[in-house]
Parts: C-alpha cells; sequence; structure tokens
C-alpha cells in the first residue's frame, strides 16, 4: 500500500510540474493578448485556466498521498509550514512553499472578483516563484529527481518557460505595442507633462511658453515621440 | 422662508434685508473680509439649511455653475435622501455625507472661481455651510489650487462658525476639477478621474453619499437662503433666472494657450444675467465684436459661436443650435486675422497632453487627432485629412472613463463646422485668416 | 464551460440558460442587460470582441468599440436577451476585470 501511495505520490508530483509548466507559458500567451493557431484568445484563457486547475489537483493528490505514506515523513504542519521537515528539510520545504503559494494563486485567482484585480494580480506574479521553487523542489527532494529522464523532462520543461519569459520581456510582446502610447504607471498618474511635443501647435506666434506644472510629483513623464503615430 | 419682492427703481445699492439689487450680487460686499460680507450680506441664515432650502432651491432655478448645469436641488434632495436615518443635529454633525466645494477650475480660461475665492471667499463658505447642514454632512471640503489656498484660509480663520472646513489642494491640470478627480483627490489618491457605476450623491468619498459642487453654486446658493426664490429670479430670464460668472478673454493676436497662460491675458471675469447677448457680455471688456471671427463658448470643451449669433441671449436654448452651453462661463475671442484651425488645433494639442492616460481611446486617440489636425492647420494639403479628423473625434467619442475625449471631439467637431471655409482654403494652399505658421508663409503649402 | 467548448454557439443556445455555472447574481434570464466597459482597467486584449462580435468590434489600437450604439452607450453597451450568456462569459473571462453586466433599465447618472 505504501508503495502505491509512494508511486502514485510521485507520479502525480511529475504531472503537477508538467502541468505547471504548461499553465505558466500559456499564461505569459493569456497576457500577451494574442491567439494561438486554431485557438481564440478566449480559448487561450480557459485553457490556462484548465490546465492550471489539473496543476493544482494533482498537486494536492501528489501532497495527500504522501501525507499517507509513512516513508515519506510528511506530518500536516509540513504541508503548510515550510523548512521543518524531517527527509531534506530545505528541498522539502520548497515544496512545501510551492503549495502555499499554490493555495494562494488559486484562491484569488477563483475569488477574483471578490479580491478585486490589483490584489489578484500581485499575488498572480508570485507564479514566477512558484515554478522555479517547484522545479528546484523536485530536483533536491525527488526520488528520481537526478534521474537522467527526470533532468532531461526538466529540461525540456525549463527551455518551454525560459523561451516564454524570453519573449514575455521582449519589446513588441502585446500585439498592439507598436501602436500604443505608453499608459500613465501609478507612479507618474496625475503628473502631466507639461513639455509634451503636441503642445508646441501651429501657433501664430511660435511655440508656446513651457510652464512648469505645479504638480510635479515625481520625475515627469518620457515625452511620446510622435514618429509613431504617422501613417 | 420670507420672499421680498425687490424695488420697482432698481439700484446698484445693497440693503442687507432686500439682497443687491441690479446684476452685481456676488461681489457686492466692499472686500474679501468677514466684517464686510456680514455688513453686506447679513449673518448665515443657518435656520434656512434642510428641506425648506431645497424646495427654494428647485423654485429659484438655480443650476451647477460648473459646467454640466446640473440641478441644484436634485443633487442636494439626492444626498439628503440618501442618509435620511443618520441625520445628525444642524451643522457639521452626525451624518455620513461629505460637501466638497469645487474651486480646482481646472479650465484654463476660467478665472472666476479664482476670483470668487480671492474677492468674496465668506459666500462660498456659507454656501459650503449651508449645504453641509442641509445633507447632514460631518465633512465640510474646500478644494482649490495652491496659489488660492492661504487666502481661503485666512478667510476661514476670520470666522468662529467654518472650523471644520478642511482644505484639500488641487494639482494645476486640466481634470483635477472633474467630480470623481476631486473625490480621488479627497480621498488622497492622485486626482484623476475614476470609472463610475454609481452616483456621487450615493457614494463617493470614502464610500460616503458625497455633494461636489462648483464654489460660484455655493455663493449663489448663500444668496438664495438669504434673499429667496423671487429675489433669485428678479433678474435673468425666465428660463435662465438669476446671475452667472464669466471670464472673457481673447480678441488680440494670442492663441487662447497663451491667453490662458499670461498673466492678466486671461481677461476679465464678469457677472452676466441671461438676457444678455454674447455681443453685449464681449464689448463690456473692450472687445470689438465687429473684428471677431468667432467667439468659443464653453472653454476648451465649447462649441464656436459665429458672429451671426452674437446677438442670442446667452441662455442654453439660444447656444444649443451651435452646440455650446454657457456651462462655466467661459468666453474666448477669436479675432479675424487669426486662423481658427490653429487655434483649435492648439487647443486639441493640450487637451491631448492633459489626457489622465489611463483610458486607451482617449491615451492613443487624442494625440492622433491633435496631430491630425495640427497639420491640417498648419497648411497640409492631404485631402485625406478632414475625413480623418472627423473618424477620429467620432471614435474617441464616449470611450473613456470621464467626458474629456467627448468635450474634445465637440470642440474638433464645432471647429469643423464653424471653420468648413477655412478647411477648405487650407486644402487650396491658402488660409482666411492670412496667417503665417511657423515654417510657411501664408498661401503657402508644404 | 470546458476547455473544449470553444464555440460560443454553445452557450448562447437556449439550454445553456441556467446550466450549471451560470451566475449567480446579475440580469434575470430573458431581459437585456447593460455591460459596463471600466476604461482605466481595459487593456484591449481582444476576449471580449471574439465572444460578442455582435456588439463590439476593436479599434486601430486594440480597444472594444460598440457596434452600431450612440455615444451614451459606447461605455454602457446594451446587450439583447440572446447574447447575454455571452456577455455573462466576457465579463468572467476579461484579463482585467474590466467588464461588468449590469440589469436595464440603468441609474441615472
Amino acid at each position: 500500500m505504501t508503495e502505491a501511495l509512494w508511486a502514485l505520490g510521485r507520479g502525480m508530483g511529475v504531472a503537477a510540474l508538467v502541468s505547471f509548466t504548461a499553465a505558466v507559458v500559456l499564461g505569459i500567451v493569456t497576457r500577451s493578448g494574442r491567439p494561438l493557431p486554431g485557438l481564440p484568445r478566449f480559448g487561450v484563457a480557459l485553457v490556462h485556466r484548465d490546465v492550471s486547475l489539473f496543476a493544482t489537483a494533482f498537486l494536492a493528490v501528489h501532497v495527500v498521498a504522501l501525507l499517507f505514506d509513512p516513508y515519506a515523513q510528511l506530518t500536516l504542519l509540513d504541508t503548510v509550514v515550510p523548512f521543518f521537515g524531517d527527509f531534506r528539510p530545505f528541498w522539502q520545504g520548497l515544496g512545501t512553499l510551492a503549495l502555499d503559494l499554490t493555495i494562494a494563486i488559486a484562491l484569488t485567482g477563483m475569488l477574483r472578483r471578490h479580491v478585486g484585480h490589483r490584489v489578484f494580480r500581485v499575488v498572480h506574479w508570485g507564479t514566477y516563484l512558484l515554478w522555479p521553487v517547484a522545479l528546484a523542489h523536485a530536483i533536491g527532494n525527488g526520488t528520481n529527481g537526478t534521474d537522467a529522464w527526470f533532468l532531461a523532462l526538466a529540461g525540456v520543461c525549463t527551455l518551454a518557460v525560459v523561451t516564454s519569459v524570453a519573449w514575455r520581456v521582449s519589446t513588441r510582446f502585446v500585439e498592439w505595442d507598436d501602436r500604443r502610447l505608453p499608459r500613465a504607471t501609478a507612479r507618474d498618474l496625475g503628473v502631466v507633462d507639461p513639455v509634451a511635443p503636441f503642445a508646441s501647435g501651429p501657433s501664430s506666434s511660435g511655440p508656446l511658453p513651457v510652464v512648469p506644472s505645479t504638480t510635479a510629483v515625481g520625475r515627469p513623464t518620457a515625452t511620446r515621440p510622435v514618429e509613431r503615430l504617422h501613417r | 422662508m420670507t420672499t421680498l419682492a425687490p424695488p420697482s427703481v432698481p439700484s446698484s445699492e445693497t440693503d442687507r434685508r432686500l439682497g443687491p439689487q441690479g446684476v452685481r450680487r456676488l461681489f457686492a460686499a466692499a472686500d474679501a473680509s468677514f466684517a464686510a460680507h456680514l455688513d453686506t450680506f447679513g449673518p448665515l441664515p443657518r435656520g434656512q439649511a434642510g428641506p425648506d432650502l431645497v424646495a427654494e432651491l428647485q423654485r429659484a432655478g438655480l443650476d451647477g455653475r460648473g459646467g454640466a448645469h446640473f440641478a441644484t436641488w436634485r443633487k442636494l434632495s439626492a444626498a439628503r435622501a440618501e442618509h435620511q436615518v443618520r441625520r445628525g443635529p444642524i451643522g457639521l454633525g452626525r451624518g455620513r455625507a461629505v460637501v466638497i466645494a469645487n474651486g480646482a477650475e481646472g479650465e484654463p480660461l476660467s478665472r472666476k472661481d479664482a476670483a470668487l475665492l480671492a474677492l468674496a471667499p465668506h459666500l462660498v463658505i456659507d454656501g459650503l455651510l449651508l449645504a453641509a447642514a442641509t445633507v447632514g454632512a460631518s465633512r465640510a471640503v474646500l478644494y482649490a489650487t495652491a496659489p488660492l489656498l492661504p487666502g481661503v484660509r485666512s478667510a476661514l480663520r476670520e470666522r468662529t462658525d467654518a472650523r471644520d472646513v478642511t482644505l484639500v489642494e488641487a494639482p494645476d491640470t486640466f481634470l483635477s476639477g472633474e467630480a470623481s478627480a476631486v473625490v480621488a483627490a479627497v480621498e488622497g489618491r492622485p486626482a484623476v478621474p475614476a470609472d463610475r457605476v454609481v452616483r456621487l450623491t450615493a457614494s463617493g468619498v470614502d464610500g460616503r453619499p458625497t455633494l461636489v459642487q462648483n464654489v460660484e453654486t455655493l455663493a449663489q446658493l448663500a444668496l438664495l437662503a438669504r434673499y429667496g426664490a423671487g429675489w433669485f429670479r428678479s433678474v435673468g430670464a425666465a428660463a435662465e433666472p438669476g446671475t452667472r460668472l464669466v471670464t472673457v478673454s481673447g480678441g488680440d493676436g494670442r492663441s487662447p494657450l497663451e491667453s490662458a497662460r499670461t498673466p492678466g491675458g486671461a481677461g476679465r471675469v464678469l457677472e452676466v444675467t441671461g438676457t444678455m447677448s454674447l455681443r453685449r457680455i464681449v464689448e463690456a471688456t473692450g472687445i470689438d465684436p465687429a473684428r471677431l471671427r468667432a467667439v468659443l463658448v464653453g472653454g476648451f470643451h465649447g462649441a464656436w459661436v459665429p458672429p451671426e449669433a452674437f446677438d442670442l441671449p446667452f441662455t442654453r436654448d439660444a447656444l444649443e443650435p451651435w452646440g455650446a452651453v454657457p456651462g462655466a462661463g467661459i468666453v474666448w475671442a477669436l479675432a479675424d486675422d487669426r486662423c481658427g484651425l490653429a487655434a483649435a488645433a492648439d487647443i486639441t494639442a493640450y487637451l491631448a497632453g492633459q489626457s489622465a492616460r489611463q483610458c486607451g481611446p482617449c491615451l492613443n486617440g487624442l494625440p492622433r487627432l491633435a496631430d491630425v489636425l495640427g497639420r491640417l492647420a498648419r497648411g497640409d494639403r492631404a485631402t485625406w485629412l478632414p475625413g480623418e479628423v472627423t473618424r477620429l473625434a467620432g471614435l474617441v467619442t464616449g470611450r473613456g472613463s470621464c467626458h474629456h475625449p467627448d468635450g474634445t471631439a465637440r470642440l474638433v467637431f464645432s471647429s469643423l463646422q464653424v471653420f468648413a471655409d477655412d478647411v477648405r482654403q487650407h486644402l487650396e494652399g491658402r488660409c482666411l485668416a492670412g496667417v503665417s505658421s511657423t515654417s510657411t508663409g501664408p498661401g503657402e503649402s508644404r | 464551460m470546458s476547455a473544449l467548448d470553444l464555440g460560443r454557439s454553445a452557450s448562447s443556445s437556449p439550454q445553456a440558460v441556467g446550466a450549471p455555472g451560470s451566475r449567480r447574481s446579475g440580469p434575470g434570464r430573458g431581459a437585456a442587460a447593460s455591460m459596463h466597459i471600466d476604461w482605466t482597467l481595459c487593456d484591449g486584449r481582444g476576449l471580449c470582441t471574439e465572444l460578442l462580435p455582435e456588439l463590439l468590434d476593436r479599434d486601430e489600437w486594440g480597444y472594444p468599440v460598440a457596434v452600431g450604439q450612440p455615444p451614451a452607450s459606447r461605455s454602457d453597451v446594451t446587450v439583447p436577451p440572446e447574447l447575454v450568456d455571452a456577455a455573462r462569459d466576457a465579463v468572467a473571462l476579461c484579463p482585467r476585470a474590466a467588464l461588468r453586466l449590469r440589469p436595464l433599465p440603468l441609474p441615472l447618472p
């Protein structure tokens, strides 16, 4: 029985890692606002959500199975409080950390309308922490963590995530990046740029005098190049 | 409430019991001091606050002097209704509501609120206190730009009944006076408009019923509470009774932006009535109406009125065919040797820069609109320009969390309509005003 | 709505009304509704325009444009009864939570 639980736990762990990898990649595609071949944007969002839910379910089974497996030496405390375990406390703790993050991300995701968009977004950034922590836990704490086949699998997952993140930080990531002006960030909200290029219109007496804004809190916003808007 | 009929021969003297006779009402006191205020108007009629005042406001037909013409009695009534169960004693008490006197005056061409706060602050404070008592507010705020706050602060210190009025600084931006931006500023957040699905009188500052009123509206309210609806309606048009303040500028070689930014070049503040015509209002400041191409009514979100309409009364009904409203009483005169399209392009460029940059269509559309209109104004002869201007103005209308894109589009549509001949001339490489731009001479094209 | 249920036709067909997963509050069945766009949140991601092509188009910067509605309805888009389910999906899936559905008639501003 314990063999079965142990096997189930390990299998679910691998499944969870692969699912989280897919969830991260799909999450980045969702953020880009672009469709995938054959999958419209709302489809991407749905698949991302469903894959994330699968990953969470796999993770839950992984934890419960190992909780009941005496060989794993997992206590209930260890499932939520990291780094206090008996077996490889550090690598085990990473797993606990990953579970904690997953619970927070899943709850705020499902209760998005109630916690508000800001809270949802900030917690969701935690996925960028969740994935490497999960990977490190798998390699450091997994029974097959250092086996060749698992390392190969981990390598493929890492490649997928690294490529996606590289795309995420590139210019033109969002479909309309080349056609849109930047929105006001939280920092320069309410600051009006008195030297915006459009302020110098076709006035009959030359460029307008620049009047410093009395609101200036923080630095003025970057000037917006006119060239980007020409046909 | 005692209503007194004005004497049959109107005089400019102010009898403390009868109220200011004639049109000089808001600035009837000799100076800005509390003593002069009391001497001219008498003490604050605190007993008038409450449902009686709301009824009197409805009889008087006072509407908002901040631009939107919203019936004042309706706003007060709505704010009252929201908290009937928690009504506190008269005065700043235990009620939930918040009253904000809006003196931000974000329109660069407008100076009337500044004049009122500098020269007649006690009428504004009276109005604020009366409104607060009427809606049972436990918080009264006066919101104005930094240069005006010291004067208001000393006015508050002259009184004993305004100790709880708090001052909040308004940033010097175009949108700082927008109602939800005011609420944001009072809550300590950046003064930019917010998305609203609920009326402010239902939920505003910290979720409390909030009344935002222009300072002039409150000053008018303070007079109404003393002298009654009959007195209020004794001047002005039947549909638009009472007086309003207007700021008149322009008529010289300056662009609208320059009129706004030059100290003293911002023109004069007058108190007028709805029976007066634009011609008379403009003449009163020394501008010759015969040498004007058009008049911009309503500030940068307003509309142009051509000379054939100069003799119409300054009312909503009369100005409606031109898409203009008296609003906050901003009048800017375009001299006939200046190009209307250039003025419109200057204004649009300014408005694009003043976007809060929260909403995609406004943030992206207004600069593009300013760019295209600017080209047309500068003499670019591409025939697609007017159509593109129209398309962009239509594209941004109604697609923002505030009315900044709508107002900008209104100004643009009005410009294309009133200056249609200029558009045709520009496309042919000429300009009706014969004015050169910075880079090309008159009549030349790129 | 499962991952395989990609077609919008399934969600707006009569049998989908009242199906498990229908929202708890908001407009009643068979009634028109108003979909409010919070422009301060909208990032023009385009999911709503895919789910409601009859109501929404995209402008040249990717933001939704209400089709054939007067200016007053471009931020509060009138949704006919047959599209309310699709509108609910759009509200739920908007990545920026920029949409909300409200019953008609709307309260006065």
